[in-house]
């Protein structure tokens, strides 16, 4: 097939950016995403411009590299990540706007590359359990439910690649933040630290520049790995009993 | 080395000398800290004779740890924890997203949750009969040992293992074992566990000990007076070329499969690394052992840019077949009936079937690829795949009982083909998936060059010439977690050394070396892609380097190899500039790395007339045709040492001697 690509060029992060239009042709519907784009670049290579930077690695959908709004939807029209979206799920003939991510806590660094370090530093401020290597118990010492760990597991499976924040018309990461709080919070090995882990991440996703929830749950609906919005009830709920603790 | 211990092995006399002409004969290799005495006790005593280091010193060590995979980031974390000041790189943009994420099937340990008759000296024995006696025993004894306080540490994290009703946790049986070992999470085994060293070193980026310096690919090794003291690297988002000293270097950087172009790593995976520490002078050992995966998404054409692994426990329920007639190949295989279709491990290997170990599978899935009786598209002259089928599973479990095992994998395969495997048998072939060669370390992890350690996939030393399944990543959070952090301080104790300053001509001279390298790359201006040229070698290395190798395709390979370097050098074309994120000019540099990598895999496997572990020597097969090993000649580790641009690698032989184990030939059929 072929297909009109717009996509957001920026030289650098004070650059002023704009949309450019290119064209490739015989794509074929077996193509990721991804792959569709490396034939751009190899094409803007040949013509001697700079080709499109934008971020990958395992292209298999589970390191969270990838990151494009795709005609306004991030991660495009499926249910997955940008780099397991496949032609198939467009038409020839079709034209196809690509952005980065847009949220004021990520900013572009050139083109298609936004800076996420942001959500590092909300796992930063307590989205760990506190044990130093050597000092664990016997794994089998206390045994968690069936269903506590499915749950736990469930949302664990957050990849961190920031759909829920470019979805998010407040540029909200609760999304992100609640998935950490709920996987941790449902296991017992969380519990000790569970009212500070709440308070300090809030305090930190505050401080990044990310937006509050209004429970629009466009995060979810964009979200790869599906993680649902209870995990957000969870966040407030958990909150809320830490500020009730004294915290 | 030890006089004490009993062998139960002679060292090996190599006969054959088939890379002569190709490389320089160098002096035998002793791992000068082989632990000696009875093989349970070698790691206690290795830990308790290592010195001490006082705590109120150790926030003025300084540590560089390349990678944040399991390996790295275990390492890092660890570090900081114990007051060590640690500065940890990785190329992504989080320390999280590094290629341990994408393990899928699970993590061995020799816990006997199960009472199944495992223990620690039964992984041990597993791992070194299934490495085809190729590695170490002391070292895989302590892989084993430790693996049980790996399980200890996750669970404490909070990783989400898979667990019974009972709230105990599950274990599966993994890549043709007979005990139940494997612990995992879904099908996202490594990703859980890389949060789990994720939260971990985030945690002591908070707390002060560790700081992350991502986006940054290390470029080059700093050597002062013999010792490893830092890295050159240069900042992605800016181009900015970064000096960091230290009084040691761990390289944590993973595996080099993607020399092969095609593999199931990461696009990013690469050897520079561990590539520009060698051309400093640390030892590459057994280069040439890879691990071909057999359960992967075949190519779908040309421009395909990595593969898919699809988990090894598909194969538990899956029986693999191929028509017997080359011309049914592209009918629907529904319409084949029963007896025209050959189910070619069940018939080949009676007893273990479809679950022979994983060079097997993919060696004869290759063959009767080759033999024309392949299925799915046709990828440049023949179609490179075969039947991974359900339908005998989903009449016995259900299909909800198929669902509730692999949905996952079902899911990404559908997503990836278009086609939904409940209904159309998979189609499999297999695939670049793990290196089992790097740099040559020794028991605690130190390459030759003092002060330069190496772990996880990074280094050669666990898995000989084959690694079983859910090993690899029990090996990285070994060395990350209780390995390295134990042997480093040995190191440490001596630490600090004298300080040093970007003035110090080595340094500046390595910085130097770098800016020229970038420099070079981006005055060619010739006409061709660094893409193209890494197609061009992934093409040279599967079809000469691969599952199957002989003598004449390997001679070949290198002289091919060796017109696309000069062709590299004098045609390649990366646009924009040094001083800013240049996606085209990281490539390069990688590129140019796994160019002369993949010459001394040739020479390595040239050298190796023998076939064993993951790799077939065409020379070297039984009258059935099965591999055939040459303890008599190459029970040792080769370690290449750099011979210069000019010159040939030297080879230094390690010779592998057991006192716990007695080595015999595979044979499963
Ligand atoms: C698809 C897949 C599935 C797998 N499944 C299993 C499984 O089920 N069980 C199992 O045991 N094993 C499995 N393996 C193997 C296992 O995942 C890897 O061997 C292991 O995770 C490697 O860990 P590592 O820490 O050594 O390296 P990696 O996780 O690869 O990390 C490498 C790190 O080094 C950094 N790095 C690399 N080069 C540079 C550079 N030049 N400069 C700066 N930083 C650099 C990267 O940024 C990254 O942080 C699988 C592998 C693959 C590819
Ligand atoms: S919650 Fe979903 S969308 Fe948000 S970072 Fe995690 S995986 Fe991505
Ligand atoms: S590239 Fe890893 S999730 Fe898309």
């Amino acid at each position: 097939m072929n297909l009109t690509l717009n996509i957001w060029r920026q030289a650098n992060p004070t650059a002023a950016g704009a949309m450019h239009q290119y064209h490739v042709q015989d794509i074929s519907e077996d193509m990721s995403f991804l792959e569709m784009l490396d034939v751009l670049n190899e094409q803007l290579n040949e013509q001697g411009e700079d080709p499109v930077a934008f971020d990958h690695d395992c292209r298999e959908g589970i390191c969270g590299s990838c990151d494009l709004m795709i005609d306004g939807q991030a991660h495009g029209p499926e249910v997955t990540t940008t780099c397991q979206l496949h032609m198939r799920s467009f038409k020839d003939g079709q034209e196809i706007t690509i952005e980065p991510w847009r949220a004021s806590a990520f900013p572009v660094i050139k083109d298609l590359i936004v800076d996420r370090s942001a959500f590092d530093r909300i796992i930063q401020a307590g989205g760990y359990v506190s044990v130093n290597t050597g000092a664990a118990p016997d794994a089998h010492a206390t045994p968690v439910p069936q269903a506590d760990a499915l749950k736990a597991f469930n949302v664990a499976t957050c990849i961190g690649c920031g759909a829920c924040v470019a979805a998010c018309p407040n540029g909200s990461a609760s999304l992100f933040m609640g998935a950490k709080i709920t996987h941790l919070g449902r296991l017992p090995q969380g519990q000790p630290e569970r009212d500070e882990r709440v308070v300090n991440m809030v305090a930190q996703h505050d401080h990044e520049g990310f937006g509050g929830c209004t429970n629009i749950g466009e995060c979810t609906a964009a979200c790869p790995k599906e993680i649902p919005l209870d995990v957000i009830s969870q966040l407030n709920r958990d909150l809320r009993t830490a500020i009730r603790n004294g915290h | 080395m030890a006089t004490t211990d009993t062998y139960l092995n002679q060292p090996s006399q190599q006969q054959s000398d088939d890379a002569h002409g190709y490389y320089t004969p160098g002096a035998p290799l002793v791992d000068e800290k082989a632990p000696t005495g009875p093989i349970a006790m070698r790691w206690t005593n290795r830990k308790f004779s290592n010195a001490l280091v006082n705590p109120a010193n150790r926030r003025k060590l300084n540590v560089i740890i390349v990678g944040t995979g399991l390996a790295g980031g275990a390492a890092a974390a660890t570090l900081g924890e114990a007051g060590y000041n640690v500065k940890s790189f990785c190329y992504q943009d989080s320390p999280r997203r590094a290629h341990s994420i994408a393990a899928q099937g699970g993590i061995n340990a020799a816990k006997n949750y199960k009472e199944d008759g495992d223990s620690v000296h039964r992984l041990f024995y597993d791992t070194v009969k299934g490495g085809d006696y190729r590695s170490r025993e002391s070292n895989v004894y302590r892989l084993a040992e430790v693996s049980t306080n790996i399980i200890d540490q996750c669970v404490a994290q909070g990783v989400p293992f898979a667990r019974e009703y009972g709230g105990l946790l599950d274990n599966r049986s993994f890549g043709g074992v007979q005990v139940s070992r494997t612990f995992y999470a879904r099908g996202q085994t490594g990703q859980q566990l890389l949060i789990g060293a994720y939260q971990a070193l985030e945690r002591q980026v908070a707390a002060g000990t560790v700081t992350t310096f991502t986006r940054h690919e290390m470029l080059e090794l700093v050597m002062v007076d013999g010792k490893a003291r830092g890295i050159i690297a240069r900042d992605m988002a800016t181009g900015e070329i970064e000096t960091h000293l230290a009084d040691a270097v761990v390289l944590a950087s993973g595996g080099y499969g993607n020399v092969f172009f095609l593999s199931t790593n990461a696009m990013g995976c690469n050897v520079t690394a561990t590539w520009r520490a060698h051309r400093k002078g640390a030892y590459m050992a057994n280069p040439c052992y890879t691990q071909i995966h057999p359960t992967c998404i075949p190519v779908s054409g040309e421009h395909q840019s990595k593969l898919t692994l699809m988990s090894e426990s598909l194969r538990n329920d899956g029986r693999i077949w191929v028509p017997k007639k080359a011309e049914d190949c592209d009918k629907d295989p529904r319409d084949i009936p029963e007896e025209d279709r050959d189910y070619y491990l069940e018939r080949i290997y009676p007893s273990f079937g479809n679950l022979v170990p994983r060079d097997i599978a993919s060696r004869q899935a290759k063959n009767v690829c080759d033999e024309g009786r392949g299925v799915g598209p046709m990828v440049g002259d023949f179609r490179r795949g075969v039947y991974l089928d359900f339908s005998d599973a989903i009449a016995r479990l259900g299909k909800d009982g198929i669902e509730a095992k692999y949905d996952n994998l079902f899911d990404m395969y559908e997503r990836i083909t278009g086609e939904n495997p409940y209904e159309v048998p998979m189609r499999i072939y297999p695939a670049v998936h793990y290196v089992m060669g790097g740099l040559w370390v020794d028991y605690d992890l130190q390459s030759n060059l003092e002060g330069l350690f190496v772990a996880g996939e990074a280094n050669f030393s666990d898995h000989g010439a084959n690694r079983l399944g859910a090993s690899a990543l029990m090996q990285g959070l070994a060395d990350g977690y209780f390995v390295l952090p134990n042997t480093i301080r040995d190191y440490l104790a001596h630490a600090p050394f004298a300080p040093i300053d970007e003035s110090h001509p080595a340094v500046a001279e390595a910085k130097k070396s770098v800016e020229d390298r970038i420099a070079k790359l981006l005055s060619i201006q010739g006409t061709r892609s660094a893409d193209s040229y890494h197609k061009e070698l992934g093409h040279i290395m599967w079809e000469y380097c691969g599952m199957e190798r002989s003598e004449p395709g390997l001679r070949k390979a290198i002289d091919m190899i060796r017109e696309l370097k000069a062709d590299f050098w004098s045609n390649l074309k990366v646009l924009g500039t040094a001083d800013s994120l240049n996606q085209s000019l990281e490539k390069a540099g990688r590129v140019a790395d796994f160019i002369e990598l993949g010459e001394l895999m040739c020479i390595d496997a040239l050298n190796r007339r023998e076939s064993c572990g993951g790799h077939f020597r065409a020379e070297s097969q039984t009258d059935e045709g099965e591999a055939l090993r040459h303890d008599d000649e190459f029970a040792y580790v080769a370690a290449w040492e750099f011979g210069g641009d000019a010159g040939q690698p030297v080879l230094h032989k390690e010779d592998l001697l057991y006192t716990a184990i007695e080595m015999k030939q595979r044979s499963y059929k």
